[in-house]
């Protein structure tokens, strides 16, 4: 049972800023995501959360307590390291049972619950074994087995499963997953890796150079990115994003080309303005082999060269020229295509996105 | 015409053999001058001094350690006060070194501080001077103090001797225990001091059982500061007493040897327990998958 507020949460090392006073709300029982490229802050943020980093500024408050200058030890919190940061010392039921030790639990109440945190994760096999003797995902399940046996307010996790390979990875998604839904503790998750940020969290909080960008829920980050950063970090593959000129109610790229402005934008964009184009590879489409059965209400269509094709099975990756330079497009029910083909690419404009050029935002109300 | 796998295999066992054949010649030469020390303590000075040389011996006898053991006047050397003087000398330098240098190794692995390297620098340095060398201002010094010929003098020295190599060696170990070690301790509800014992000292043993026996063995062994620092049984240490079988005119050679061995038997004993904690790669398993 535990909210975590940041307020004005700030960290300096000397004189330089790495993270400039944050505020960010989560709510109990919450999983939330802290994603962003390296250096972004996001792992400065979780250790200070942590209390394995000092605060220059501002102040933490975990379940309505101010906890700025408390050791990790009286935070009620636990860690999943990147690296794991197993005892290699202990054995894996002395790794999990190691923090009630030091609690100085009674002998029986640590085996209960030693045992619960192994059922839960299925290492009784491995409970004698030494962490060397583990395979990357069974160190990894050790870890969080020995978060969950502090049975802790909030699960801190920092890019857990980074090691593994993408097999692994994907398994070990879905089992953190069902991890929060038994355990029903606050999670903040911080990782690197978009997709892992929409796929197990309520709210994606995106970092960038120690200020957020935005927060919001899976959805909202892609649907409605806030910023120009949001729109190029969010999605797989990324956005198009190419800067234009409004004149005369379209927009002009800088290689000549142009589109319409969408409609959305005509209130809120005035000639002149520079802008940034956004459209994701799922509004950018081989005619008739895009997403939505029709009922678009903005649809342009031209027809472009295709540079190069990128077959997935079930849909392939176009990239379509357009103005100059390779737009990625998403095609379903493929047809095969070679490089050169002309073939004609629909814009659905209403769901474009539009950013200033100047500060990055979005434009959209 | 010859099977290529006979052939083969052949090569193999003949190279197996001239393999072991070389590293049995290897070890003889390492071992001989131990084994000459041993068989010239039982052997009469005669046979020892013989041109040319006897390699196998003719009469063997333990004459020398009893004389050894028999006191002053018969031949004997007080043995039991230089034995008790080189333990309590060598244990308590040894226990003082390696906490100083766990300390310090610990302090130079994990913090960052102004002057850091130019420190650990200077601790290097200290070792370059030769032991030999700080004889004379040490002695002037320890006159002055009222510490020749004491205990605490020799233990003095020898912590100085050793501290700046237990802190090289043991901050190389504590360099090898992942710092994630002991910040997942914190957070398991560990303080600073308990996440130190429980995770990262039992991890950084085998280097600090290093530590100890070089220091314990340097000071054990150590004879030109001691031959300086000390005066009498009150704190003669073995090495200086092997000078009590010298005479103006003869070497007891045999007896010189007996004391060796005497010698040797507690260092060899220290060595054989301690390094069951030499196992290194206790580390392996701690990150990364």
């Amino acid at each position: 049972m535990a909210t975590v507020s940041l307020k004005k949460l700030t960290k300096r090392y000397g004189n330089i800023e790495i993270v400039h006073g944050i505020d960010l709300e989560i709510a109990d029982r919450e999983f939330i995501a802290l994603v962003g490229p390296s250096g972004c802050g996001k792992s400065t943020t979780l250790r200070m959360i942590a209390g394995l980093e000092d605060i220059s500024g501002g102040a933490i408050d975990i379940g309505g307590r101010v906890v700025n200058d408390l050791p990790p030890r009286s935070r009620n919190i636990s860690m999943v390291f990147q690296s794991y940061a197993l005892y290699p010392h202990m054995t894996v039921r002395e790794n999990l049972g190691f923090s009630l030790k030091i609690a100085g639990a009674a002998k029986d109440d640590m085996d209960r619950r030693v045992a619960e945190a192994s059922a839960i994760l299925g290492l009784d096999e491995l409970l004698e074994r030494r962490p060397s003797q583990l395979s990357g995902g069974q160190r990894q399940r050790v870890a969080m087995g020995r978060a969950i046996v502090r049975d802790p307010d909030v699960f801190l996790f920092d890019e857990p499963l980074s090691n593994l390979d993408a097999k692994l990875r994907t398994q070990m998604r879905t089992e953190i997953k069902k991890l929060h839904a038994k355990v029903k503790s606050t999670v903040i998750y911080v990782t690197h890796d978009q997709v892992e940020a929409m796929t197990l969290a309520d709210r994606i909080v995106i970092m960038r150079s120690g200020y957020i960008e935005q927060v919001g829920t899976p959805d909202e980050v892609f649907s409605r990115p806030a910023t120009r950063f949001v729109a190029g970090f969010i999605g797989s593959p990324p956005m198009n994003l190419h800067e234009a000129t409004v004149s005369g109610g379209r927009l002009v790229f800088s290689g000549g080309d142009s589109l319409p402005l969408p409609g959305q934008f005509k209130p809120r964009t005035a000639a002149g303005d520079k802008v940034v184009f956004g459209i994701r590879p799922d509004d950018f489409y081989p005619t008739g082999h895009g997403l939505s059965a029709g009922g678009e209400t903005e649809v342009h269509q031209v027809e472009l060269p295709v540079s190069i094709t990128e077959p997935l099975g079930n849909e392939t990756l176009v990239f379509a020229e357009f103005n100059g330079a390779d737009w990625v497009s998403r095609m379903l029910n493929p047809k095969p295509l070679k490089a050169g083909d002309r073939i004609g690419m629909s814009f659905d404009l209403s769901r474009a996105h539009l950013f200033s050029a100047e500060t990055g935002k979005s434009l959209r109300s | 015409m010859m099977d290529e796998n006979a052939s083969a295999r052949l090569i193999r066992r003949t190279l197996t053999v001239a393999h072991r054949v070389g590293l049995f010649l290897a070890m003889l030469l390492i071992c001989l001058p131990g084994i000459w020390i041993v068989l010239s303590s039982l052997r009469p000075t005669v046979e020892i001094m013989a041109k040319p040389p006897v390699w196998i011996p003719q009469q063997l006898s333990f004459d020398a350690y009893v004389a050894m053991f028999s006191g002053i006047g018969k031949g004997g050397i007080p043995v039991l006060d230089y034995f008790r003087n080189s333990l309590i000398i060598s244990v308590t330098s040894t226990v003082i070194a390696v906490a100083i240098g766990m300390a310090g190794g610990y302090a130079f692995a994990r913090y960052r501080f102004r002057g850091k390297s130019s420190m650990f620098l200077g601790l290097m340095l200290t070792r370059t001077v030769p032991g030999i060398a700080l004889s004379l201002p040490l002695f002037f010094l320890y006159v002055r103090l009222g510490i020749i010929d004491t205990h605490i003098g020799m233990i003095l020295a020898y912590v100085a001797l050793n501290v700046p190599f237990t802190i090289w060696l043991i901050d190389g170990f504590f360099r090898q225990v992942p710092k994630d070690l002991a910040e997942a301790a914190q957070i398991d509800g560990c303080t600073r001091w308990q996440a130190f014992w429980q995770v990262e000292f039992p991890l950084a043993r085998p280097g600090i059982a290093s530590a100890a026996i070089f220091a314990f063995l340097t000071c054990w062994n150590e004879f030109a500061l001691a031959s300086q620092l000390t005066r009498s049984v009150n704190s003669k240490t073995l090495p200086v007493g092997l000078l009590d079988y010298t005479a103006e005119f003869t070497i007891d050679w045999r007896g010189m040897c007996a004391l060796a061995v005497v010698m040797i038997i507690p260092a060899l004993t220290l060595t054989y327990i301690v390094q069951k904690h030499l196992v290194g790669g206790l580390t392996s398993g701690a990150v990364k998958g």
